[in-house]
């Protein structure tokens, strides 16, 4: 048995029992729990490759060699080839741009999701869904972050991961969070001159009461050796303030605050990085329900403990749920895989809900000490809602935090009024890079929790999609006749066929 | 209790529009508007200033759109004075294009219409076909069969509409509210109380101004405001040059760059869901207008409920038992948005709306 | 800006604003760029600012180029093939295409 690769939207099949959305730990866990039942199922990825971002490339590059991607990394390998190894549909190169639930009123519910594939775009049927859309990195806007040469830690460790590269000039790393230090192990030990780590997070100071919980944690003899071997290699400066990046019309230079007064560095490359945070964009186009975290400072969709969204149907696992890291993101895709065949083979319901039961329970105990590592690299707030009104909140649209917070001063009372007032979050990248800003400088205006301030409301399509590939989706006649005025059947026929479109066509 | 002059239900394109122009005669206005996600037609619109085939059947409808569109040059020069906001107003006229000749013939039947019935007043459209098209318009796909052509139309960026009138009301000292909805209105001996969770307010004038929130409201003060569920969808590509410097009813090409295409309208549902079958069309329709932009990128598809009422024209009217207070509703608020602020305003300022308003009257919605 | 850790022996070739590039297979567009030396791929729309590749999982569209004469492609989502040809996303696509520019 294996995967069987399909690279265009024709090979699809009209409907699957399992959709799995992402390729990461958690959908490759979940795809193949569920395919080993025997159910049809198909895995939509974005990447070329399975592994999500974290085993980015697992299965595509030379493991030899490799050492300084460190152990970690290769635990994606058996995930990965387990995965391929599965009598499954896998579509890599995949863009996922819609997803609606199942209409109540059908006889048979079925979630569509739209899928734009080798050029073209269809719709598929799905008795479930599983939402595996992982992390994105929480947006980092300081001053000059939209010049060339600034990227995102993440963006470095894909470099490395998906092709061997490793910066070849000057490099400082800016931020807080776990992955930063990684970063700087990987990248040190792939021969990268790292000018500096500037450590912008809170410190040890707010985490001390999770410290407790974290001496249990699976990550407490790697995270503390890490954290030691990185002070131990390299410079890192502790208590970041005002950190700003400067160039013309690349970064050259990096400016920052201690309490030690202003430092400047030279530096061709700039990486920064505040954290990851879901990804929720397709979870929220579809209407599932979201919950502000504050923990990590984030929304993230609403789900049961069965790991079902608010919207019947459809699952969300690993950190596209929740930020859990990448061991307990696998051990939540099989969770939720059990869950849904609970449901989809219920007679054997029982067996899947008592394997749940295990599942979870390593699942929690890879998580323990997680809000210790959550307090300890929460970004302070000047990194969260920018002070400096001249620092580019939305890169697309080029606003700035200044314009948000004036327009938030002269009544924008959300993120969607913020659009009418600024274009704020209406370029291509849809707000993912200014989001979770702007839902800070309005709660920070407001002087209300932004679990108050709510978030963009997405309408599919989720991401840029050709105006060709959705002139090519089917047309139902009560489509036709909702633009043109016109029914295109005789009247004798379409009654029956209206009311059997208007069921299906939502 | 907190007093003002005027309160306005409804910050968007109506009741910013009205609350400018009364602060400018001198009244005292506040503003009490909705949430965030409350539905807004102000931001799901085309942002059309159109006349063409607007009012069939309805002579009164189709003037008081041409007067609206002759209304705007004078009414965006007063904004951008007072705000530098450009609003980006164009009126080249407007085509709507025929996909067939069955189309076209419709098309042409609702221009003839609309002279006739007005008189001639609106008689200066043309009927173009292919060919005539595709000298003006060298861009146009060969499935373009004609189409008609109204000087009076054009285009405004309506989010600069929007976002502009916010500013000029501020800068005339209207106090915007903004989380405020109005649960109830209780006419009183001097005047309105206006309440809701947030608290209450007087007002010696109200002006209901909350588009589909009207319904509710309309009946608190001898008011009437019945309207009928129409969902319009909306394409939105990425920025590109200009390629189209006029305008249609179905497809504007924005300031920004931006295509927006829309044209749809339905009504069997209150989802705000997006209608793939919808977008379909609208995709299909677009690109054989015109070809070039087949390629060009989706990056956002809207959907919207309209203001509209069971005849599709607006209703401006006084309330009879309760007067001081005003109903304001239409479903062509970017068009009419000029006429609101020059023509409307003024009237409501003098309590009394003019004889020219009166087939807006929604007694003619009355079902006997 | 970036270099290979261990440079393979497979090499692929495309073009950049005229100059020839090389890329190993499997690179994608951003990073045979980076690799290139070249860290700006594009102006921005709305005041022609210089940007290039920041997040590289195709969720930021600051990697935008030309790619075969298709404009507004994500270089961080299309691998390289041999002898491609890459220009600069200069502000705002032309909807009739480069020919009319």
């Amino acid at each position: 048995m294996s995967a069987s690769l399909i690279e265009h939207a024709d090979r699809l099949a009209a409907r699957y029992d399992v959709v799995v959305v992402g390729a990461g730990p958690a959908g490759l866990t979940a795809a193949t729990q569920v395919a080993a039942e025997g159910l049809s199922v198909l895995v939509l990825d974005e990447n070329l490759a399975p592994g999500g971002q974290i085993y980015r490339a697992i299965t595509l590059r030379a493991q030899t060699g490799r050492d300084y991607l460190g152990a970690a990394y290769w635990d994606g390998k058996r995930i990965a080839d387990a995965f391929l190894a599965s009598s499954l549909t896998y579509a890599p190169a995949a863009r996922v741009w819609s997803l609606d639930p199942a209409s109540p009123r059908d006889d048979e519910p079925y979630a569509r999701i739209g899928v734009s594939l080798g050029g073209a775009s269809r719709h598929v049927q799905a008795r479930r869904v599983i939402l595996a859309t992982g992390a994105l990195e929480r947006p980092t806007p300081v001053p000059g972050w939209a010049l060339p040469g600034v990227m995102t830690a993440g963006a470095a460790q894909i470099a490395l991961k998906s092709a061997g590269l490793v910066p070849s000039g000057r490099v400082v790393l800016a931020g807080c969070g776990p992955l930063l230090y990684q970063l700087a192990m990987q990248l040190q030990g792939a021969g990268a001159d790292i000018v500096a780590l500037l450590d912008t997070g809170p410190g040890m100071g707010s985490a001390w009461q999770h410290l407790p919980q974290f001496l249990f944690s699976p990550y407490v003899i790697k995270g503390l050796s890490l954290l030691m071997s990185v002070r131990r290699r390299l410079r890192v400066v502790s208590g970041v303030r005002h950190l700003a990046i400067e160039g013309e019309a690349k970064a050259r230079q990096v400016r920052f605050e201690t309490e030690r007064g202003t430092e400047t560095l030279t530096a061709d490359l700039v990486l920064l990085h505040q954290g990851i945070i879901p990804d929720t964009a397709l979870a929220n186009s579809a209407g599932c329900a979201l919950e502000w975290n504050e923990s990590i400072r984030a929304f993230q969709p609403k789900v049961d403990v069965q790991g079902c969204s608010s919207l019947a149907g459809i699952f969300v696992a690993g950190d596209g749920a929740r930020i859990v890291g990448a061991l307990a993101a696998a051990e939540t895709g099989r969770a939720v895989a059990l869950a849904v065949l609970a449901q989809l083979r219920a007679e054997r319901a029982e067996q899947f809900e008592q394997q749940r039961v295990d599942v979870l329970k390593r699942s929690a105990w890879l998580q323990r000490g997680r809000r210790f590592i959550d307090a300890a690299y929460l970004p302070t707030q000047p990194f969260l809602a920018p002070e400096d009104s001249s620092t580019l909140i939305c890169r697309c649209e080029e606003v700035t935090a200044g314009t948000v917070r004036e327009a938030a001063k002269r009544g924008a009372c959300g993120p969607n009024q913020l659009k009418t007032f600024t274009r704020c979050g209406m370029g291509p990248c849809q707000g993912r890079l200014c989001g979770p800003t702007v839902v800070e400088l309005l709660a920070d205006e407001g002087r209300i929790s932004p679990a108050q301030v709510g978030t963009y409301r997405l309408r599919a399509p989720i991401k840029p999609l050709r105006l060709a590939e959705i002139a090519g989706l089917p047309a139902t006649s009560a489509a036709i006749h909702a633009v043109t005025g016109v029914w295109p059947l005789t009247p004798k026929t379409h009654p029956a066929q209206i009311d059997r479109e208007l069921s299906n066509d939502r | 209790m907190e007093q003002a002059e005027i309160v306005i239900v409804g910050g968007g394109l109506m009741g910013a529009a009205l609350a400018w122009a009364l602060a400018g005669l001198g009244h005292d206005v506040l503003v009490l508007d909705g949430g965030d996600l409350d539905p807004r037609a102000s931001r799901a619109n085309l942002g059309l200033v159109w006349v063409s085939d607007k009012g069939v059947g309805q002579p009164d409808y189709a003037i008081l759109s041409r007067d609206a569109a002759l209304h705007w040059p004078a009414f965006a020069a007063v904004i951008q004075e007072e705000t530098g906001i450009d609003l980006q107003l164009q009126q080249p006229g407007g085509f709507n294009f025929a996909l067939s000749e069955q189309e076209l013939e419709q098309l042409t039947a609702n221009m003839a219409t609309i002279a006739d019935q007005t008189h001639g007043e609106l008689c200066s459209y043309e009927i173009l076909d292919r060919e005539e098209v595709r000298v003006r318009l060298p861009h146009i796909g060969p499935g373009v069969v004609g189409a008609s052509f109204c000087p009076y139309d054009g285009h405004v960026n309506s989010l600069r509409l929007f976002n502009a009138l916010h500013l000029a009301m501020t800068k005339r000292g209207v106090d915007y509210r903004p989380q405020r909805p109005v649960e109830l209105i209780e006419p009183t001996d001097d005047g309105f109380t206006v309440s809701g969770a947030w608290g209450a307010v007087r007002a010696r004038k109200i002006i209901l101004a909350a588009g589909l929130g009207n319904t509710r409201l309309a009946p608190m003060v001898g008011l009437y405001a019945p309207l009928v569920r129409s969902k319009g969808q909306v394409i939105v590509t990425e920025k590109c040059r200009p390629f189209f410097p006029s305008v249609s009813g179905a497809l504007r090409q924005t300031g920004e760059g931006s295509v927006l295409i829309g044209e749809s309208q339905e009504t069997h549902t209150g989802s705000l869901a997006v209608n793939h079958s919808i977008s379909a069309v609208l995709a299909e329709r677009a690109a054989r207008v015109f070809p070039v932009i087949a390629d060009l990128n989706v990056v956002r598809i809207w959907t919207g409920f309209r203001v509209k009422t069971p005849d599709g024209m607006p209703i401006y009217q006084q309330s009879e038992t309760h007067p001081g207070a005003f109903v304001m509703l239409c479903h062509s608020g970017v068009t009419l948005t000029a006429l609101h602020a020059l023509e409307i305003a003024p009237q409501i300022s003098a309590g009394v709306l003019q004889p020219r308003l009166q087939p807006f009257h929604a007694r003619r919605l009355h079902v006997s | 800006m970036f270099r290979k850790v261990t440079p393979g022996d497979k090499a692929l070739s495309f073009h950049f604003e005229g100059g020839v590039c090389s890329a190993e297979p499997g690179d994608t567009v951003a990073l045979a760029l980076l690799v290139a030396g070249i860290d700006s791929c594009r102006d921005s729309v709305v005041s022609g600012q210089p940007r290039g590749p920041y997040c590289l999982m195709g969720a930021c569209f600051e990697c935008l180029v030309v790619i075969d004469g298709v404009q507004n492609l994500q270089g961080c989502q299309v691998q390289v093939r041999e002898g491609m040809v890459v220009t600069r996303q200069r502000g705002g696509r032309h909807a009739l295409g480069d020919t009319l520019s």
